[in-house]
C-alpha cells in the first residue's frame, strides 16, 4: 500500500473503529440491542429538549449589541464548554497513549507515523467535537425555534472551541510527557482531566461564597466587580459570544483560527506523537520499584482481604483523581455551611443532599472495584474463605473508606447542629449501602483497568445506581425541609431498589 | 526448603496419604453442549498426573470444577476424601490453582502478593514471607522481589501466579497449561518446582499440549476426549494398552484421539 492511499484508507479504519467503540458504549456491547439502543438515544435526545428549554428558553431573544454582565455570562458558558471539552480531549489523547492495543501493531508497520498519527490526531478532535454537538443539540434547537436561525452559529462555535481544545490537549500531554516523563504523565493528566472539567464551576461558585455568601456562580458574573474589570465590547475576549449569536465575521475567524492551531499542533507535534506513544508503550515495561510493604504481616484472611483492597485503592490513579473530585466537589458547600451556619440553619438543608449525592456515587464506584473489579477472581474462589465472608470483607472497605471520608464532616456538623447532622448521617449510611447493595446484585467479574467501562456493563444498574443517590439525596433534604414529601419520597426510593433487586440476575 | 511440609506420611497421618488426592465419579457438566460425561478419576497422593486431550476435550472444565469454580451438574469431588463440594472450604486449604493465564494484581509487588496469598490461606506471616522470598528466588524472580508487577511480562505474571500457588504448601497443586508463555530456562523453573513437590510428597494434576512435557515428567497420563476419560496409566501402560511398544506419546495421542472421534 503506498503512502498516498494510507492515509484515507487509516482515516476509514479509525471511523470504524471509534463507532464501534461508540456502539459497544451505547448497547453495552450487546449486538442485538442496537436498534433498540438507537431508538433509546433519539427518545432520550428527544426529551432532553425540554430540560434544555427549562434552561436556556428565555435567552433565546438574546441579541447583539449586549451589556457586558450578559457577555460575562455567555462567554464564562462558552469558556466551561470549552473547559469540559479540553477535559474530554486531555481523557483522549491519554487513551490513545497508554490503552490502545494496536499501537505496536502500528509501529512496526512500514507505515508513516508521522501521516498515521495525524489521522489519529484528527480522530481525536472529530470525536471530541462530534460528542459535544450531540450534547449542545437539544439546546441549540431550542434557541433556534425560539430565536431564529441565526443561533445556528452556535454549532460553529461548538466545532470550533472542539479543535482547538483538542490542539491544547494534545499540547499539554506531549509537554507532560517530555516535563514529568511517561509514569507520572498518566496520573497527571487524569488529575488534570478531572479538575478542568469542573475546576471552573468549583472556583466561581467558591469565589461566590466568599464575596456573595452563595452557592450562585452567576453571582460573581453578573457582579458590578465583574462589569468594572471586563474588557470593552469591542475586545477579542467577547467574540465567541458574538460568534454565537449569529456574528458571521466573528464565527468565520473563531474557526480559521482553531483550524489553523490544530493543524500547526498536528504538523509540529504528530512526528512526536510516534515517539511519545512510544515511550509510552515502553513505560508499560518499565518497573516501580516500592520498599517492602508491611500490608500482609499479621491478621486473619478477611483482613488480608481488606488490606489487599485498601493497598489496591491507593495504587489506583484513576480513582485517587476521582475521589479527589468527589472532595474538590464538597469544598464550595462546606465553605457555604461554614459562611452562612450562623445566619439561616436553611443552608444544611441546601449541604445535605450534595453530601448525601457525593457518598452514594463514591460508594458505588468503590463498590464496583472490590466486588466486580477482582483482578485474581480465580484466585480468591480458589481460597478456603466462604463466598460469604469475601462479600463481607469487601462492603466492609466500601463503608470504611466512605466512612473515612466524610466522617470527619459529619462529626465536625454533629457538634453545630446535632439533629441536621444525625439525618445527613442516616442519608450518607443509606445511600452508600444502597449504592453497594446494586453494585453486589449486578456483580460481574471485569478487569479493574475497565472502571471507565462499568457503566456500560449494566445499564440497570447505572440507572439505579444514579436514581437511588438522587432519591436518598433528596429524602435527606426534604427530611429537614418538608418531612411529609420526605416519606413520598423515601418510599419511591425504596421502591427503585426494590425493583433493582427483582430485575437483578438471580444468582445460585 | 518445604520444611512445614503437611503431606509427609507419618503416624496417623499415614491413612490420610492412602487416600487419593483426587477423586471424581460421575462428574458431569454441561453447557451448550456435554462438556464433561461423567468422568471417573483418580489421582493417588504424591503422583504426578497429566491429563491431555485435544482442545475443547474437557480438561480445563474438569479441573475447574475440582478447584471449585464451577459446580458440576452431576458427581463427586473428593480431595484426600473431603467431599469438596459440601466442605469446599476445607478442600480449598488443601489445594491451590493456576490458570493458564495468570491472575495477579498489577499494582502489587511479587512479595506483597505472595504474602496476601499467605494470609488468605491463614499461613502464619513469618513462614510465609520466608517461603515467598524463597520461591521467588527459586523462579528468578529475585531482581524483581519489590517491583509491581504491572510491567511483568506473562512469563514473569506466570511464574508469580506459580509462586502464589505454592506459597501456602498445598497438599495438591492444579495448573492448568502452566508452561505456556515460558521460555525456556523459565519452563525448566517450573519444572523442576513441580517436580521438587511432588518429590517432597506432593501431588500435582497438570493439563498440557506439550505432550513431551506430560511424557517426561508425569507418572501417570490420562487423556480425556469429548468430556471421557479414554486412556489412562503410565506410558509403558499406554503403550502395552494399545499394542504399540516403541511409540512415542504424540503418536499414542493421535491414535487414541483419532479412535474416539471415529467413534464419535
Amino acid at each position: 500500500m503506498s503512502s498516498a492511499t494510507t492515509q484515507p484508507w487509516f482515516a476509514r479504519h479509525e471511523i470504524r473503529l471509534a463507532w464501534r467503540e461508540w456502539l459497544t458504549m451505547v448497547t453495552g456491547g450487546r449486538r442485538r440491542r442496537t436498534r433498540a439502543a438507537l431508538i433509546g438515544l433519539t427518545a432520550f435526545a428527544a426529551i432532553l429538549h425540554l430540560p434544555a428549554y427549562a434552561v436556556i428558553g428565555r435567552f433565546a431573544s438574546l441579541e447583539a449589541p449586549l451589556g457586558k454582565s450578559p457577555l460575562i455570562v455567555l462567554t464564562s458558558t462558552i469558556f466551561l464548554a470549552w473547559a469540559l471539552m479540553l477535559s474530554q480531549a486531555i481523557e483522549s489523547v491519554t487513551r490513545v497513549f497508554y490503552a490502545r492495543a494496536d499501537l505496536d501493531l502500528i509501529m512496526s508497520s512500514p507505515a508513516k507515523l508521522a501521516n498515521i498519527f495525524s489521522i489519529r490526531i484528527a480522530a481525536i478532535a472529530v470525536s471530541v467535537t462530534g460528542m459535544a454537538l450531540l450534547l449542545s443539540t437539544p439546546f441549540v434547537d431550542v434557541l433556534v425555534v425560539f430565536g431564529g436561525v441565526r443561533w445556528f452559529s452556535a454549532f460553529g462555535v461548538v466545532i470550533s472551541s472542539g479543535l482547538s481544545a483538542t490542539a491544547l490537549a494534545i499540547a499539554m500531554t506531549i509537554a507532560l510527557f517530555r516535563l514529568i516523563g511517561p509514569a507520572r504523565t498518566r496520573l497527571v493528566a487524569q488529575i488534570l482531566a478531572a479538575i478542568i472539567g469542573a475546576g471552573f464551576v468549583i472556583a466561581l461558585q467558591i469565589a461566590a461564597i466568599l464575596s456573595y455568601g452563595t452557592l450562585s456562580r452567576f453571582a460573581v458574573l453578573t457582579s458590578d466587580a465583574a462589569a468594572t474589570y471586563a474588557p470593552d465590547a469591542e475586545s477579542l475576549l467577547w467574540w465567541p459570544a458574538r460568534a454565537v449569536l449569529g456574528d458571521r465575521e466573528a464565527l468565520l475567524l473563531l474557526l480559521s483560527a482553531s483550524l489553523v492551531l490544530l493543524g500547526i499542533v498536528t504538523m509540529i507535534l504528530s512526528p512526536r506523537f510516534a515517539d511519545t506513544a512510544a515511550s509510552a508503550s515502553a513505560h508499560a515495561e518499565s518497573r516501580r520499584r516500592g520498599r517492602a510493604s508491611r500490608a500482609f504481616r499479621g491478621g486473619s484472611r478477611q483482613q488480608a482481604l481488606r488490606r489487599k483492597e485498601f493497598l489496591l485503592l491507593g495504587r489506583d490513579p484513576w480513582l485517587v483523581s476521582q475521589t479527589l473530585m468527589q472532595l474538590l466537589y464538597l469544598v464550595p458547600p462546606a465553605l457555604f455551611l461554614w459562611r452562612s451556619f450562623s445566619d439561616s440553619s436553611t443552608a444544611i438543608v441546601l449541604i445535605t443532599p450534595v453530601i448525601v449525592m457525593a457518598a452514594g456515587q463514591l460508594a458505588g464506584g468503590l463498590a464496583w472495584l472490590t466486588i466486580s473489579g477482582e483482578d485474581a477472581a480465580e484466585l480468591v474462589a480458589t481460597a478456603p474463605l466462604s463466598s460469604a465472608q469475601v462479600i463481607r470483607a469487601k462492603i466492609e472497605v466500601v463503608l470504611i473508606v466512605n466512612g473515612a471520608i466524610f466522617g470527619p464532616l459529619l462529626l465536625a456538623l454533629a457538634l453545630l447542629a446535632p439533629m441536621q447532622a444525625a439525618v445527613m448521617a442516616a442519608g450518607v449510611i443509606t445511600g452508600t449501602a444502597s449504592a453497594t447493595a446494586i453494585q453486589l446484585w449486578f456483580r460481574s467479574q471485569a478487569k479493574r483497568s475497565h472502571f471507565r467501562r462499568r457503566q456500560t456493563s449494566s445499564r440497570l444498574a447505572t440507572f439505579a445506581e444514579a436514581f437511588s443517590s438522587i432519591g436518598w439525596a433528596a429524602t435527606a433534604a426534604l427530611v429537614l425541609a418538608l418531612p411529609v414529601a420526605a416519606v413520598i419520597s423515601g418510599l419511591m426510593t425504596v421502591s427503585i431498589i426494590f425493583a433493582a433487586w427483582k430485575l437483578s440476575p438471580r444468582r445460585s | 526448603m518445604f520444611d512445614n511440609w503437611r503431606g509427609k506420611p507419618h503416624g496417623d497421618d499415614f491413612m490420610e496419604h492412602e487416600r487419593p488426592a483426587l477423586q471424581l465419579r460421575g462428574l458431569t457438566k454441561r453447557f451448550d453442549r456435554l462438556a464433561v460425561d461423567a468422568l471417573d478419576l483418580t489421582v493417588r497422593a504424591g503422583e504426578f498426573y497429566a491429563l491431555v486431550g485435544p482442545n475443547g476435550a474437557g480438561k480445563t472444565t474438569t479441573l475447574r470444577m475440582v478447584a471449585g469454580l464451577l459446580r458440576p451438574d452431576a458427581g463427586s469431588v473428593d480431595i484426600f476424601g473431603i467431599d469438596a463440594l459440601r466442605a469446599g472450604i476445607d478442600a480449598k486449604q488443601l489445594m491451590a490453582w493456576v490458570s493458564d493465564e495468570p491472575m495477579i494484581y498489577d499494582k502489587l509487588t511479587p512479595m506483597e502478593y505472595l504474602e496476601f496469598v499467605g494470609g488468605l490461606w491463614g499461613i502464619e506471616p513469618k513462614v510465609s514471607q520466608g517461603s515467598a522470598r524463597e520461591l521467588l528466588i527459586s523462579l528468578g524472580l529475585e531482581a524483581h522481589l519489590n517491583e509491581r508487577c504491572e510491567g511483568f511480562s506473562k512469563g514473569m505474571r506466570q511464574k508469580v501466579a506459580l509462586a502464589g500457588a505454592l506459597v501456602h504448601d498445598p497438599r495438591l497443586i492444579i495448573l492448568d497449561e502452566p508452561l505456556t508463555g515460558l521460555d525456556a530456562v523459565s519452563a525448566r523453573h517450573v519444572k523442576r518446582l513441580l517436580s521438587e513437590r511432588v518429590h517432597a510428597g506432593g501431588t500435582v494434576i497438570m493439563t498440557t499440549h506439550i505432550l513431551e512435557v506430560a511424557e517426561r515428567m508425569a507418572d501417570r497420563i490420562g487423556i480425556i476426549a469429548a468430556g471421557r476419560l479414554v486412556a489412562e496409566g503410565t506410558l509403558n501402560e499406554l503403550r502395552q494398552q494399545n499394542g504399540q511398544n516403541d511409540t512415542s506419546l504424540e503418536e499414542l495421542f493421535i491414535a487414541l484421539v483419532d479412535i474416539e472421534a471415529k467413534a464419535a
